[in-house]
């Protein structure tokens, strides 16, 4: 079996000169040009720039030869604004969106020396657990075609997998880096709310959205999340605390580690394939010194109701930007369109209010949502709007956030006793394109133990933890303390080093 | 009242989020409304009595930063987007709303 590319081998073969920068970033546009017909993994393929950065790289070596991405090719999902470059959260209403602008991700990135190739496929505004609710089609799984690769960064799932990139980025508000991860058989890394900035980040739940790497190995993940992580001016939700050494971090070493398993919560509902390799996880990690606490997220339960209703009540106030105003897309005033404005009473004379007029404007915004919007979208801007309006706000938005600090305090009480809480990423492997897409509510159940660490702000990545029968691959998740991303991927890490899931690839 | 949502109440709701729904839509998410507050009416089980809510984990922020002009957006560039701005005024437009 070949080794996968890793984004650390990349790197170092370009820094030591073994390979040009130009020659990475060509092999990998040319492989994303023979797959993604296939798989559309892209929205956007940005060929002409990468390789012009990569030239640059090439010709002063010396000055990028300590960055630590130097050279490494990369895929941004497409909610992430990158100056002069489309950025359409996969949404008719920014088909045509250039921001002026790149998110502090992306800043971060280059300045590390990566080489953006394109932005990747996501559900529409990131809502979404299949990358189906994308305007532009469905990203496909790479190891079952007929199946989704999760969501809703699922493009970057697929490029990181199929082997197009070695690092992708995603986000993720309640699973939307970790389900594709695991549904694709690759890492993916959620880190702590606050420890990487959101600044540029197209707001979906400002109080649940993360940005984070997915990779085909831990160490990638600890090397992304160090060139990641850190306060930034322009987020004031971005976290002082010191970044750790994350790289530094993965000894290996497993023994003594205290692991976590709510096993109340498992009982129920998951794949019999899945349990089993949950299972066989458990065993390894206790077969090399770890221990293993049952542990009690009594609250957990209700993480997903809790979970829809107050991420879909911020996704309804943030997404009240899309007007037709300032950018994107607008209705026009054809046939169906708003009638002319300033036909309103004749004796209305200068700054006289029109009542016609206005309903016009508002007649606008709301063709424009309407026509710009796909039906996810709209479903949680309606349920969010209805969950914070007079006479429902208290009863369902304001229970919801005081379950959210149940959920937060179990994990607390949990974490006096365990360094990391494990759970299955997904109860399911990957589905079938159009099982669920019809049925939103089958659709949010299959987020049960991915919400929480949303929720409650905390660190989760998933990892590969075996296959199906069918060559579905499964998924691993490990949950830590705020702000201990090194706990975190250091488990995670001792587990792949003793585990093949991980280089296991796709037939292409 | 989840469950059930009337056409009428979808209506309702639309109108608060500027949203103009097709009929087809209305009767959609009427079914689709209420059975997902059907399902997230479990959380009404809790006793959260006494329990704070939480809006947020930020837990320190990065501090106050000194009160200093920088750099900002090009007017232009923020301008570039519109669909239909004034770029020599230097406005986005809206369609008329006085007379």
């Amino acid at each position: 079996m070949s080794q996968p590319v890793t984004l650390r081998g990349v790197r170092d073969a370009v820094r030591s000169g073994a390979r040009a920068a130009v020659d990475v970033c060509r092999e990998a546009l040319s492989r994303l040009e023979a797959l993604d017909a296939g798989l559309h993994a892209f929205n956007t393929v940005t060929a002409e720039r990468a390789l012009a950065r990569a030239a640059e790289i090439d010709r002063d070596r010396a000055a990028w030869r300590d960055a630590p991405l130097v050279g490494v090719p990369v895929a941004l999902k497409d909610n992430l604004c990158t100056r002069g470059v489309r950025t359409t959260a996969s949404s008719r209403i920014l088909d045509s969106f250039v921001p002026p602008y790149d998110a502090t991700v992306v800043a971060r990135l280059e300045a590390a020396g990566a080489v953006v190739i394109g932005k990747t496929n996501c559900d529409e505004f990131a809502m979404g657990s299949s990358t189906e609710n994308s305007a532009f089609g469905p990203s496909r799984n790479p190891w079952a075609r007929d199946r989704t690769p999760g969501g809703s960064s699922g493009g970057s799932a697929v490029a990181v997998a199929a082997g197009i990139t070695p690092l992708a980025l995603g986000s993720d508000t309640g699973g939307s880096i970790r389900q594709p991860a695991a549904l694709c058989g690759i890492v993916g890394l959620k880190p702590t709310y606050g420890r990487v900035s959101r600044y540029g980040l197209l707001a979906f739940a400002s109080s649940l959205d993360q940005v984070g790497p997915l990779t085909r190995t831990v160490d990638d993940a600890a090397l992304t999340l160090s060139v990641l992580a850190g306060a930034d001016p322009a987020d004031a939700t971005s976290a002082p605390e010191p970044v750790g050494d994350y790289v530094a971090a993965l000894t290996g070493d497993l023994r003594g580690a205290r692991i976590g398993v709510p096993s109340r919560m498992l009982d129920d509902g998951v794949d019999a394939e899945v349990a089993r390799a949950f299972k066989s996880a458990l065993d390894m990690f206790s077969g090399r010194g770890a221990v293993l606490v049952d542990v009690d997220l009594p609250h957990a339960k209700y993480a997903t109701p809790v979970y829809y209703l107050v991420a879909t009540a911020e996704a309804s106030s943030n997404l009240a930007r899309y007007d037709g105003v300032r950018y994107g897309y607008r209705a026009g005033p054809g046939e169906d369109g708003p009638a002319k404005a300033g036909q309103g009473p004749a004796t209305a004379g200068p700054y006289v209010r029109d009542v016609r007029a206005e309903e016009d404007l508002r007649t606008m915004y709301s063709r424009t949502r309407e026509r710009g919007f796909g039906a996810e979208v709209k479903r949680r801007i309606m349920l969010g709007t209805y969950v914070l309006s007079a006479g429902y706000y208290d009863a369902y938005y304001l229970k919801a956030q005081q379950v959210r600090t149940l959920i937060l305090r179990d994990y607390d009480r949990a974490f006096e006793r365990v360094d990391v809480v494990v759970m299955p990423t997904s109860p399911t492997p990957a589905f079938k394109i159009g099982e669920r897409v019809t049925d939103p509510l089958q659709m949010y159940l299959g987020d049960v133990f991915t919400v929480s660490a949303n929720l409650a702000g905390l660190p989760a990545l998933s990892l590969p933890c075996g296959f199906t029968a069918d060559r579905l691959p499964i998924g691993l998740q490990l949950t830590g303390r705020q702000f201990d991303e090194a706990t975190v991927l250091r488990i995670a890490d001792g587990y792949e080093r003793e585990t093949e899931w991980w280089k296991q690839e796709p037939e292409i | 009242m989840p469950g059930q949502f009337s056409s009428a109440q979808v209506e309702a709701i639309a109108a608060l989020a500027h949203l103009e729904l097709e009929a087809s839509e209305v009767e959609l998410f009427a079914r689709q409304l209420g059975d997902i507050l059907a399902y997230a009416d479990q959380v009404q089980q809790i006793d959260t009595a006494g329990v704070p809510p939480t809006a947020h984990v930020v837990t320190r922020h990065s501090g106050d930063r000194p009160d200093e002009v920088v750099p900002s957006l090009d007017l232009h560039d923020a301008l570039a987007n519109a669909p239909d701005a004034a770029m020599g005024a230097g406005l986005f437009k809206v369609p008329r709303v006085i007379g």
